[in-house]
């Protein structure tokens, strides 16, 4: 069983603390996504993991076993690297056995789980070359090759696809999935991109600037943002985020727009609250163009300032209330700059935030 | 197209113009060389003829046989005993230079410490600072010491004089390899000592190799000290020896060529032996300083 639990764990670099003290468990055979803007912590926290970086404070535990003081090597892990890091004077075959080789497996055990494992990633007819010989995919394969050839307790990414180009990545991000169906480990899994992380993750760990902001399956997190950064730093298009006031149940933006408040929210509406009101680019949309007609909703006349046709649908960036809002079209209806059209803002799936705090006002 | 055979001309006579740059230089480096090879195989009068002969007219290996005492006319060179001297001193020397030059240029490219901006700075600025100059410390310290005219005091100078230009290259080779694959290495199951045997060394042999051979030469060549710390055949190299062919008011010239195809000889060995590391960590390393 490899568990993995992080608790109140703190890295510092001389007096800067760059990890502010993480709580997180992950469960057996889990696959946890840390997922954050550059620079906010994800890969100090994941090399805490390995062992490759000094534990400041607070403990983190692998299966039953404080690994705070191991060496990355008795912590029964594997790593992949942005950079990939294969050995360059080793061909793909000595590659994917060193790990093999150092714990002393014999030569017909080793050559057999090379073959097992190149197998597997498609990487056969590739043994014999050096990684000078292979383009990016490859390297990436042969990368989680070693990775899985040792079959540890626990697989560790650290942005594994970054370096590939767009086409590659998606495909990569499919087999990582299949990857983990078929070799069941825990996995945490380090990327900025979110698209990577919802796709894979079946939690997410969104962090910011040392500190988790929120933990949650990629569903949670997306319907639930706890806070601004979450609703912004998830979805694409980003959630749109609205200045207003809580004024006779309603928020009133900063040019006197009133949008109701669902009843869901109401308790937490108090008169005279300074709030942020969320709501993404798909809720909304022209009238008759939009992805749900009934439910709560508000309607309000915008003028399209650009329009992006991607096809079955457009993307709308209008001004309302002095701020540039994204809106989505669906249907093949072509929008022109300049036109006019009543949008309505299906209120079913909006958030308020506290202005202050950036916190969802369900949490209060 | 005109213009398409315009730039091909040009392009040739630039070609043109390097080929004879490149050999002019050949020729000022390599005549010397040349002459001191040719001068070790005939008489001294042909050395001294004027106008010079080029192309010896008597070839003869006299000159070698005379350093071996096996002519009749001239005590004996003790030849033997100095290309002794030199190797044990430049061996040990290049091999104490290598093993400081790999752990320090391991920590300088590796860790993060105090000081290592000045003390990197120092150690190049020690490189500075002409051998000779110190020849007079050092031969006081030496003979407080009582290690004048002996192999380890050559050794000990040797080592010093090595030291800084062998951690200054092999820390280039060092940071040019990613910290990635030692640590990929530890989580592939390797201490650190493993991951730096198994990884970063067999990547950095190039560097390493070509450090030795640098060190080694140096060694093997180096006068101005040699010529003030030693003064018996129980210490004295190469090309000290070579001193022994100048007499109050005659220089043996063909004895002393003769002598000097001897010193050169193993240098070009090892140089060759090595070729392939020295090019590739020639043109790979130490640009990244
Ligand atoms: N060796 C170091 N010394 C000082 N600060 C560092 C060091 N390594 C990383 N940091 C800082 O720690 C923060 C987190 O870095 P990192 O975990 O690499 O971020 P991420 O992987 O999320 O992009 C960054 O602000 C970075 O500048
Ligand atoms: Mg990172």
């Amino acid at each position: 069983m490899a568990e993995i639990t992080l608790d109140k764990v703190v890295k510092k670099y001389g007096a800067a603390s760059v990890v502010h003290g993480i709580d997180l468990e992950i469960a057996h055979e889990e696959f946890v996504v840390l997922v954050g803007p550059s620079g906010c912590g994800k890969s100090t926290t994941l090399r805490m993991i390995a062992g490759l970086e000094d534990i400041s404070g607070g403990i983190v535990r692998i299966g039953d076993r404080v690994v705070n003081d191991l060496p990355p090597r008795k912590r029964n892990i594997s790593m992949v690297f942005q950079n990939y890091a294969l050995y360059p004077h080793m061909n793909v075959r000595e590659n994917l056995g060193f790990g093999l080789k150092i714990a002393g497996e014999s030569p017909d055990n080793i050559s057999k789980r090379v073959d097992e494992a190149a197998a597997v990633l498609g990487l056969t007819p590739l043994l014999d070359r050096t990684p000078a010989e292979l383009s990016g995919g490859q390297r990436q394969r042969v990368a989680m090759g070693r990775a899985i050839v040792r079959r540890p307790e626990v697989f560790l990414f650290d942005e594994p696809l970054s370096n590939l180009d767009a086409k590659l990545r998606g495909q990569m991000r499919a087999e990582i999935k299949k990857l983990h169906q078929k070799v069941r480990t825990t996995v945490v899994y380090v990327t900025h991109d979110q698209v990577e992380a919802m796709t894979l993750a079946d939690r997410i760990v969104v962090m910011r600037d040392g500190r988790i902001e929120q933990v949650g399956t990629p569903m949670e997190a997306f319907n639930h943002p706890r806070t601004t950064f979450v609703a912004t730093f998830i979805g694409s298009p980003p959630m749109n985020l609205l200045p207003g006031v809580i004024a006779g149940g309603a928020v009133r933006l900063a040019d006197g727009t009133t949008v109701p408040v669902p009843d869901r929210l109401k308790p937490h509406a108090r008169d005279g609250r300074k709030v942020t009101l969320g709501i993404r680019p798909d809720d909304i949309s022209p009238v008759g163009h939009g992805l749900s007609q009934d439910g709560p909703g508000a309607e309000v006349d915008l003028t399209v300032e650009l329009a992006e046709p991607l096809g079955m649908e457009s993307l709308i960036y209008t001004r309302l209330a002095g701020q540039e809002v994204l809106a989505k079209l669906y249907g093949p209806r072509i929008v022109q700059p300049g036109e006019q059209l009543t949008f309505r803002m299906a209120l079913d799936r909006a958030h308020l935030f506290d202005a202050e705090t950036g916190q969802s006002l369900r949490l209060d | 197209m005109s213009l398409a055979v315009e730039s091909q001309t040009s392009k040739q006579l630039k070609r043109a113009g390097l080929t004879a740059l490149t050999f002019l230089l050949m020729v000022v480096m390599c005549v010397p060389g040349l002459w001191v090879v040719l001068s070790a195989f005939r008489p001294n009068g042909e050395i001294l003829a004027k106008p010079p002969i080029w192309i010896p007219e008597a070839p003869t290996f006299d000159n070698f046989r005379k350093i071996f005492g096996l002519g009749t006319d001239q005590v004996a060179i003790p030849v033997g005993s100095y290309f002794m001297n030199s190797l044990i001193i430049a061996m040990t020397s290049t091999v104490i230079a290598l093993a400081i030059g790999m752990a320090g240029g391991y920590a300088f490219a590796r860790y993060r410490f105090r000081g290592k901006g000045s003390i990197f700075l120092g150690l190049m600025l020690f490189r500075a600072v002409p051998g000779i100059a110190l020849s007079l410390p050092v031969f006081i310290i030496w003979s407080k010491l009582g290690i004048i005219d002996t192999k380890i005091g050559l050794i000990i100078v040797y080592v010093s004089l090595n030291v800084p230009f062998t951690i200054w290259l092999i820390d280039g080779f060092f940071r040019q390899i990613p910290l990635s694959l030692s640590e990929a290495a530890q989580v592939d199951g390797c201490t650190r000592w493993q991951a730096f045997w198994k990884i970063e060394f067999p990547l950095a042999r190039s560097g390493i190799a070509a450090a030795g051979v640098f060190a080694f030469l140096t060694s093997w060549n180096e006068f101005a000290l040699a010529s003030q710390l030693t003064r018996s055949t129980s210490s004295k190299t190469l090309p000290v020896g070579l001193l022994d062919f100048t007499a109050q008011f005659t220089i043996d010239w063909a004895g002393m060529c003769a002598m000097a195809v001897i010193i050169i000889i193993p240098a070009l060995i090892l140089t060759f032996l090595v070729q392939k590391h020295l090019i590739a960590g020639l043109t790979f390393g130490g640009v990244k300083g």
